[in-house]
């Protein structure tokens, strides 16, 4: 699939074999304290062999950025994750409440849209009841429908192309 | 100064207040705005970036283009849409090839990225923009409030694509904060993720909540009267996030407000006026507390 990088040009990209496994990363790492993320041994994964796709630890990162701050060695730790979360996507290794999330847009536009309960909120404070969004312009919807379908979203998520 | 509002998923469709409060914010402060008409989701960098960086560049920028019609810069109110849209329209600038290949989707609604304009995050905006001065001059109503700050995470970082003062010990939101007449009080982790962030909180709840609830227990030890932030993703985290940690029996009662809601009550807006009873918690004490 065009755009979607390998695992050998991940660790070319983001010098991930430049980790000496110190772990400021982990030290750093809100969810690691949390829930069982440990991003020193998933550097190394990455680094090392092709397991680091189908861990599961690899979608506990919120993406906070403290890591890659820190890291004494440059390794661009996040961008690294995002790219291998997208090798997985497109091997189908996708979270039920992702795909979910994925379809809610390829429907609407918005990965949150509006429901009857905040079209009465807005009313209340005197706002229309839709937002001047894709929500209120249906060319625009179409348009973004287009671009998805354009980019083959829907054959990645496995969801609804229109 | 010309900009366009985007408005998102979750300031319309969750927070509308948040939306009420920038609208006011900006017309009070004599901004030429308008809303982005017909943007889409900026879309979310976690699930959307995470999927498939092609899409995410033709959907961020097809909102960017938008604007760059209107020659106006975006505006965000929130650290997704920021992170989302300031990284694409970044990474399309400085990357000739990802450029081509974006204007090649484009090209099928009959839309071109430039590279034109620049995106902008309102706490950024305010602070270099207006200014912190003349801020303390608009206010009408100082508000004599403890407030804990949340910077949340795409504000600053990566600090490789923001221009910000420091990412470890800043100081842009609390000075805007104080602005109002409020008192920032620091607190442990205050730099730290409100735990909803990189997809966490649509996939994989309870992790989310789990960072949330130690987050909110540093908050809960500094004693203050609400937590303030600039992020829609950041305030339902927080907001709905101690719905759900009162019904596993951990009560926190910490209210939690955008700084445009918070700019609004210093221009003398009542907090029903900019929604923040509309908040999932129950935050009736806080409004009362105002209206003295």
């Amino acid at each position: 699939m065009a755009g979607t990088p390998s695992i050998e040009e991940v660790i070319e990209d983001f010098n991930v074999l430049k980790c000496m496994q110190c772990g400021v990363c982990s030290g750093s790492c809100p969810s690691g304290r949390q829930a069982s993320l440990n991003v020193r041994r998933l550097v190394r994964k990455i680094g090392k062999d092709h397991t680091a796709i189908s861990d599961e630890t690899l979608w506990m990162c919120t993406t906070c950025y403290n890591c890659q701050e820190r890291c004494p060695r440059g390794i661009a730790i996040v961008d690294a994750i995002l790219a291998v979360r997208s090798i997985a996507a497109h091997e189908g290794l996708i979270l039920e409440r992702h795909r979910h999330v994925a379809n809610l847009l390829q429907e609407h536009g918005h990965a949150v849209p509006i429901d009857d309960t905040h079209r009465e909120k807005r009313m209340q404070l005197g706002l229309n009841s839709l937002p001047s969004t894709v929500h209120s312009h249906p060319d625009a919807l179409k348009d973004v429908k287009r671009l998805l379908a354009s980019c083959g979203f829907g054959e990645i998520t496995g969801g609804e192309e229109q | 100064m010309k900009i366009s509002l985007f408005l998102g998923c979750l300031v319309p469709n969750r927070y509308p207040g948040i939306e009420k409060a920038t609208g006011i914010c900006l017309e009070y402060l004599g901004i030429d705005w308008k809303e982005l008409e017909g943007a889409s989701c900026c879309p979310a960098p976690g699930v959307f970036r995470s999927f498939d960086e092609p899409t995410w560049l033709a959907l961020a920028s097809r909102n960017i283009t938008l604007s760059e019609t209107d020659e106006r810069d975006v505006l965000t109110i929130c650290n997704g849409c920021y992170g989302s849209l300031a990284d694409a329209n970044l990474k399309l600038k400085n990357n000739s090839l990802l450029k081509e290949q974006t204007n090649s989707h484009l090209s099928q609604i009959g839309r071109h990225f430039d590279g034109t304009i620049d995106v902008r995050h309102i706490i950024e905006f305010l602070y270099s923009e207006i200014g912190v001065q003349k801020i303390k001059e608009k206010i009408v109503r100082p508000l004599d409030l403890k407030v804990a700050v949340h910077y949340g995470c795409h504000m600053l970082k990566p600090s490789s694509s923001r221009a910000t003062d420091s990412v470890e010990r800043p100081s842009v939101f609390d000075e805007l904060v104080e602005a109002l007449g409020c008192t920032s009080v620091d607190y442990p982790d205050k730099m730290e993720c409100c735990g909803a962030g990189g997809g966490v909180r649509s996939a994989l709840g309870e992790t989310a909540l789990a960072i949330t609830e130690h987050k909110l227990g540093k908050i809960e030890e500094a004693g203050v009267d609400c937590i303030v932030e600039a992020c829609p993703f950041c305030h339902m985290q927080f907001d709905a996030g101690q719905v759900s940690l009162a019904g596993k029996g951990r009560e926190f009662g910490i209210p939690v407000i955008h700084y445009s809601q918070l700019l609004a009550l210093s221009l003398g807006y009542s907090a029903e006026a900019v929604g923040i009873d509309l908040n999932e918690m129950d935050c009736s004490d806080f409004c009362n507390l105002l209206g003295k």
